[in-house]
């Protein structure tokens, strides 16, 4: 009950503000329509629509994390948390409240982008409603990696990490703008060993219907949810005990 | 009955004790106010007796209850208010209100009277349905405190509550301390000496995290041989009390 009260709390904070709906479904929707009006002029394999709307999909999620991260800044900074600290919330109310409410957010925003691309010519199937299931995981790292850099940045160095670092880290190293066997040597082992590439190439294969590739691509994807939900954990309640 | 009560409470932050052995009590429907200048240990002490932080020995009881020992039972009898204004801004101020009812986990019909009875006493029918960010610095106090006020504690922390306000948002959040004497424990901290003579029964004096004095305005400004409050008050920190 007090969980879902602050989780209720949180989806409204994060809806009432336009400029996370500008971010989150604006900005990811122009790139769809902008990379596939380039690709009707100049033909990209890469920006074909089957290969670019997961991408876009999960592109989009980096700005998940943005809103979270800002959110828990913001309510460490104005003192909302610690006013919510002396009341009998615990902290896997706090945790629960934060991260839950942002899971099906995640979810409207990657159906969003597969309805858009439906209408560039993308061919909706049960694939693609299984991507949308698969964003689930993914949208868990970035959640988690926005309440980990919440407790621990100000809401001016989330802007810095989270607005600029994180979304041009996963644009870079996510093969969405460009092929990283094209980029090769070290940039392509640290992009494979980081989750980016393989959320991307875990969602354009279950929309290609290519079912033997998921496996390991989705496994890169929930040991990074697991790993940075048990660091989001556990930076969250350092900082509730400060 | 003693509404509070700190024995030798003391906190270490690294090598510096924001707070020394402080001994004080603070009697039922009493307001008590603290004052002192930036660094005294006004704000370290609040967050101790609110159970934000733990002190590094010594202990304190609200109502009876150890901050140590009991923390969930004291925080099921304190309200606090603190310096920022800590509402959650893309919420109304109903829905502000509603919330903390919600982690306060009362039924529906509890929860309705409290936000009629609170937003009667604070003077908030007229913004029940404005978003908290954009009200004016005053309201959001006003609302910051109806906020505390909702789980109907024993004993309210206020935190420079009037900090930032122009005289007449201020003139008017006196009237709303004012309404609460006797029937609440109110502990205020202050850096306005007028505030501090106008609504307390008795003032402490802290510097460096020691309690100077305790007293009625009219006890200090005795004991130092001043006419005004502010002057007393600069002959205690200074060290120039008779």
């Amino acid at each position: 009950m007090r969980m879902l009260c602050f989780s209720g709390r949180t989806a409204k904070e994060i809806l009432r503000d336009p400029l996370n709906l500008g971010f989150g479904i604006g900005f990811p929707v122009i790139l769809l329509l902008l990379l596939s009006a380039i690709q009707a002029n100049i033909p990209v394999s890469l920006f074909e629509i089957q290969k670019l709307s997961p991408g876009i999909a999960v592109f989009g999620l980096a700005f998940i994390t943005l809103f979270a991260a800002s959110l828990v800044a913001k309510d460490r900074e104005s003192a909302f948390l610690s006013r919510l600290y002396t009341t009998p919330l615990t902290a896997a109310d706090f945790i629960l409240g934060y991260l839950l409410p942002l899971v099906p957010i995640a979810i409207a925003q990657s159906v969003i982008c597969y309805v858009v691309s439906a209408f560039l010519g993308l061919k909706l199937s049960v694939n693609v409603l299984l991507a949308v299931l698969a964003v689930i995981p993914i949208s868990l790292f970035f959640i988690s990696a926005g309440l980990m850099f919440g407790s621990i940045l100000s809401v001016k160095q989330v802007g810095a990490v989270c607005g600029a670092l994180l979304t041009n880290l996963t644009a870079w190293l996510s093969g969405v703008w460009f092929d990283l066997d094209l980029v090769g040597g070290a940039f392509r082992k640290i992009a494979y060993a980081l989750p980016f590439v393989h959320a991307v190439e875990l969602e354009r294969a279950i929309v290609a219907g290519s079912f033997g590739d998921v496996m390991p691509h989705l496994l890169w994807v929930v040991g990074y949810a697991l790993l940075f939900t048990f660091l989001a954990v556990l930076l969250f309640t350092r900082q509730m005990k400060k | 009955m003693q509404a509070i009560r700190t024995e030798n409470l003391r906190k270490e932050y690294k090598d510096v004790a924001a707070v020394k052995s402080l001994n004080l009590a603070v009697e039922e429907g009493e307001l008590f106010s603290l004052l002192g200048v930036n660094g005294a240990g006004k704000t370290t002490t609040i967050k101790m007796l609110s159970c934000l932080t733990k002190p590094t020995s010594g202990d304190a009881f609200l109502m009876g209850k150890s901050i140590v020992r009991d923390a969930a039972e004291v925080k099921s009898v304190i309200g606090v208010s603190p310096q920022e204004t800590a509402v959650a801004p893309n919420l109304t101020v109903e829905e502000n209100l509603r919330l903390m009812c919600g982690i306060h986990s009362f039924d529906k019909a509890k929860t309705g009277t409290k936000v009629t009875e609170l937003a009667a006493r604070f003077g908030l029918d007229s913004v029940m349905h404005k978003n908290a960010g954009k009200l004016s610095g005053g309201w959001q106090r006003r609302l910051s405190i109806a906020m505390a006020l909702i789980s109907e504690p024993k004993i309210l922390f206020l935190d420079e509550p009037t900090l930032g306000l122009d005289v007449l948002a201020r003139s008017e959040l006196w009237d709303s301390i004012r309404e609460l004497k006797g029937k609440v424990t109110v502990i205020l901290t202050t850096h306005y000496m007028e505030e501090a003579e106008e609504l307390s029964d008795r003032i402490g004096i802290m510097k460096d995290g020691c309690l100077l004095t305790v007293g009625s305005a009219e006890e200090i400004k005795k004991s130092t041989g001043k006419d005004r409050l502010e002057d007393a008050f600069i002959a205690i920190v200074k060290g120039e009390r008779k």
